[in-house]
């Protein structure tokens, strides 16, 4: 798989298709973001993987983004999964992007892998390797919690977030998260200086911003060294917009969001 | 397009999570755990998450700073080492050995925290050694 990718990029990067291609590279020892120039060493390219499939993700299009917004007039490559290609069409939303600018070269996520995340969607629009496996994986963390009942849930989650050491990490390693002002950091809502942290608002806050937002990529799962259950509950949030609204960030381009819309409810599907 | 991501190790406690510091022509972007290491495995605390933003801060000591008549001015490092030295001499001979206190620290290197207790315990005489953390 990784060959038919350096393949690809190599490719792009000597037509001049693209000025550079972000993508990931094995470096002392580790993996690590990486910026591939036309004529750079690809020997050491890495799709995210280390010990097992998808270990060493990193949030690619926060770097595009990064990127493109110094060097607005080049077209960039990146690499990207199912979740990865979710980020870019919100992002295109969103106008954080331009999709004129922006190259994609697609991995489709294996099995295990997919399972593993229960991704609605492993795979991106074009593939250039990797098997696409089916859609619509069953939500079994999700159903797990709803399995309880409503107390039970409720201490479940106020033992989950009082763990929460206010690191931020959910939220800076967020490929979503843009926002020059974020509420998290609102004295309104979060108070500053102070620890433990608000509960439950932060984490509700968070969710709610994330209800039409998430792509479900699982970073900030990753990145929170209390093991809070963070991908579930937006995963639950998401559902929820799935239901009211038929709406799942980033399935469908240009797709607004429909809690960015004033006015009558729009029809369900 | 000079992008770059170097690993280093985060300064602020002896923990030793690794990092990437995310810079894009010479100028530091941004922090991103390293998910691969066996210490902090993709995860950092609040500190960890924000080290670009003291490394190339404005408000970094770039001289020695001497307090004259209430104010903080730059001096030399000679003048600041001599100012130093002679008063701490002055201080042992007149107050001992145990009126100087030394406060080591996490962001330093181990070798150079032996340095520290070395000078207080050998050159000084005093077993006053404790730790930033303490503060």
């Amino acid at each position: 798989m990784i060959e038919k990718i350096k393949q690809k990029i190599d490719d792009l990067l000597t037509k001049g298709s693209v000025t550079a291609v972000v993508a990931l590279v094995n470096a002392n020892g580790h993996v690590a973001p990486c910026l591939f120039q036309k004529g750079d060493d690809l020997s050491h390219l890495s799709l995210g993987d280390s010990q097992i499939p998808g270990d060493a993700r990193y949030p690619l299009n926060k770097v595009l983004v990064t990127i493109s917004r110094q060097y607005p007039d080049e077209v960039l490559g990146v690499l990207v999964r199912g979740c990865d290609q979710r980020g870019l069409n919100v992002l295109y939303q969103l106008n954080q992007l331009d999709p004129d600018k922006v190259v994609t070269i697609g991995i489709a996520c294996p099995q295990s892998l997919a399972q593993a995340c229960e991704c609605q969607k492993p795979f991106p629009e074009d593939c250039v390797a990797g098997e696409t496996h089916e859609e619509g994986i069953s939500q079994k963390g999700v159903q797990e919690i709803e399995a309880m009942d409503l107390s039970k849930r409720f201490s479940f989650w106020l033992g989950e977030f009082s763990k929460c050491v206010k690191c931020y990490g959910c939220r800076d390693i967020c490929p979503m998260c843009f926002c020059k002002e974020c509420s998290l950091e609102c004295e309104d809502l979060v108070s500053k200086g102070d620890l433990p942290v608000d509960i439950p608002v932060f984490h509700l806050t968070r969710a709610v911003h994330m209800a039409d937002r998430c792509i479900d990529c699982g970073l900030c799962d990753e990145a929170c060294p209390a093991d809070i259950p963070l991908r579930v509950l937006y995963k639950k949030t998401s559902g929820i917009m799935n239901t009211e609204f038929g709406f799942t960030s980033g399935i469908k381009k240009q797709e607004k969001s429909p809690l960015s819309l004033m006015g009558p409810s729009p029809e369900k599907p | 397009m000079d992008y770059r991501n170097t690993l280093t190790t985060c300064t602020y406690c002896g923990c030793g999570c690794n990092l990437f510091l995310e810079s894009l022509d010479g100028t530091l972007t941004g922090t991103t755990p390293c998910k691969t290491h066996p210490v902090n495995e993709g995860k950092l605390c609040i500190k960890g998450w924000n080290v670009h933003q003291f490394v190339q801060s404005e408000k970094r000591l770039k001289a020695p700073l001497l307090r004259k008549n209430g104010e903080l001015t730059e001096v030399s490092w000679d003048e600041a080492l001599k100012f130093t030295a002679s008063n701490l001499k002055r201080i042992k001979q007149t107050n001992g050995s145990d009126a100087v206190g030394f406060l080591a620290s996490a962001k330093v290197t181990n070798e150079e925290n032996f340095l520290m207790q070395k000078f207080a315990r050998a050159a000084i005489g005093t077993n006053n050694v404790d730790h930033c953390a303490r503060l």
